[in-house]
């Protein structure tokens, strides 16, 4: 079923991570041994909150550079050039201090588009956000789930062969939650690879092919969605899904 | 009592009658100080913006000291902005001592680092801001720097704004470099010092009410653009 899904499986860049550890101030945080993401579809990752999902997020990004590790996309060491096909909507929305439409201008200006284009590329992204009427307001006076919507526009504006999302709906009603969810599914079915975090539990089995669990920094279980949610085979998934805290 | 109302009514009809002698001390004051807010504006911004997203050895030293500079008192500028200009000082061969340009070089020391100052605290607070997310979109450090200056261009609006404030309403300096010479170097400032204490009240008066509001407007217009700037931000705090 779900394979067929996402047809161009084979197309996504693969991202490969082995031995990543991550210390802050001594404190070690992450410490991931093995965890390849090469699924037809989205991966999800969920755990409790401090697991480090953020953390994970901002080391695949190449935000965070590990103490020890290794993290491979497409079979490449992970460079600076790999950031630029990739992106990121992070926990809380960074939206530049500019009307709405200009935060996507920033990016869309970044690929050399023309002007005409660009103005039709906005006017498209902002109605496929339900944002066609924000067009000129502030982004800063946007409420957080349309703050959070334009942040998820202006990645997908972007283009990116790797989309990290990072709780992109915690903020976000009923009906915007769907649409943001049917735009992440029809970007992973264009062939870009969704690495996403979230609490929502439905969620996770709505828009999941594979599913990471985080605990203490450490990844707890990755499986297949039906796995995960039928059979979960570590102790963690199984305390986890019944509601269990989790530390 | 009478005699000042007398004052207050000869200080109108200067102003309203369009008095030569008045509009020309204080085009001359506009003059030096928006020239030299608009040098001290070359030079510190860019220091500023530098300061507020470079990172290297020293510069905590370098930011301490700029704050410290933006306290300045200007008797110790034109103190010392003399000493540079005077005829046996290293930049004596220029002879600008008692020009209007000496008057700009005195005010540019003194609004640099207010400009300076204020830059790299509104481009640094930005920064921390923008950071992660420039470099998630692909921005280099350096190429953030005008995203930087353009998205806090209130901020730096009002510390201009604030530099010109203080380069308009000050005397020791200019007065020091200037020299206060009639139809040459006489500003608003050295102006109202010197026929005050000539007793030549309705002049000082004229140009007193003219700089009063000059510096309203100015300190106005800072308010408001604080204010503009704030909407945005309540909504984010
Ligand atoms: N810069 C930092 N300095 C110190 N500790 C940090 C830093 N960044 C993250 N941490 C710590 O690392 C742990 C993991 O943080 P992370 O943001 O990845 O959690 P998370 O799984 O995303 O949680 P949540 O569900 O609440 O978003 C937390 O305990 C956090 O306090
Ligand atoms: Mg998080």
């Amino acid at each position: 079923m779900r394979e067929t899904a996402f047809p161009e499986a084979t197309q996504r860049a693969a991202i490969e991570v082995a031995g990543l550890h991550v210390a802050i101030d001594g404190q070690p945080l992450l410490d991931v041994r093995e965890l390849v993401l090469d699924g037809p579809g989205p991966t999800l990752i969920l755990g409790p909150n401090g697991a480090g999902k953020s953390l994970l997020l901002r080391c695949l990004h190449g935000l965070i550079a590990p103490d020890r590790g290794t993290i491979r996309q497409g079979g490449v060491a992970m460079g600076a050039a790999h950031r630029s096909c990739q992106a990121m909507v992070f926990q809380r929305p960074v939206l530049l201090r500019r009307p709405v439409a200009a935060n996507l201008d920033f990016v869309l200006r970044r690929q050399g588009l023309g002007r005409a284009e660009r103005r039709q590329r906005i006017a498209e992204l902002l109605a496929e956000g339900g944002l066609a009427g924000k067009a000129r307001q502030s982004a800063r006076s946007l409420s957080g789930g349309e703050a959070q919507r334009l942040a998820i526009l202006r990645a997908l504006a972007t283009g990116p062969e790797i989309l990290f999302l990072d709780e992109p709906t915690s903020a976000l009603d009923p009906a915007a939650t769907q649409a943001i969810e049917a735009m992440i599914r029809r970007a992973a079915r264009r062939g870009t690879r969704i690495v996403m975090v979230t609490h929502d539990i439905g969620q996770a089995r709505r828009l999941g092919h594979d599913i990471v669990l985080m605990q203490g920094g450490c990844v707890a279980e990755h499986a297949p969605a039906h796995v995960f949610f039928e059979a979960p085979r570590s102790e963690a998934a199984k305390r986890f899904l019944a509601g269990a805290l989790v530390i | 009592m009478q005699d000042f109302a007398q004052e207050f009514k000869s200080a109108a009809a200067l102003i309203l009658a369009g008095d030569p002698e008045l509009w020309a001390i204080v085009l001359l004051s506009l003059k030096v100080s928006l020239l030299a807010v608009l040098i001290a504006a070359l030079i510190g911004m860019p220091l500023g913006a530098a300061l507020g997203v470079g990172r290297f050895p020293g510069r905590r030293a370098v930011v301490i000291v700029l704050n410290a500079l933006m306290g300045l008192p200007p008797v110790v500028v034109g103190l010392l902005v003399y000493l540079m200009l005077s005829r046996s000082g290293p930049l004596g061969v220029l002879n600008l001592l008692y020009t209007p340009s000496a008057m700009i070089v005195a005010q540019v020391v003194l609004v640099t680092p207010i400009v300076a100052a204020l830059t790299r605290q509104t481009v640094e607070t930005l920064d921390a801001e923008y950071s992660e997310q420039l470099r998630s979109l692909g921005v280099s450090r350096l190429a953030s720097v005008p995203t930087l200056l353009w998205d806090s261009r209130l901020a730096l609006l009002t510390a201009l704004l604030a530099g010109f404030g203080r380069a308009i309403a000050e005397v020791g300096a200019v007065i020091m470099v200037g020299g206060n010479i009639n139809h040459v170097t006489r500003v608003m400032t050295t102006t109202i010092a010197l026929e005050t204490s000539k007793g030549n009240l309705a002049l000082a008066l004229a140009l007193g009410t003219i700089l009063i509001g000059i510096a309203v407007t100015v300190t106005g217009a800072v308010s408001l653009l604080g204010l503009n700037d704030d909407r945005g931000a309540l909504k984010h705090a």
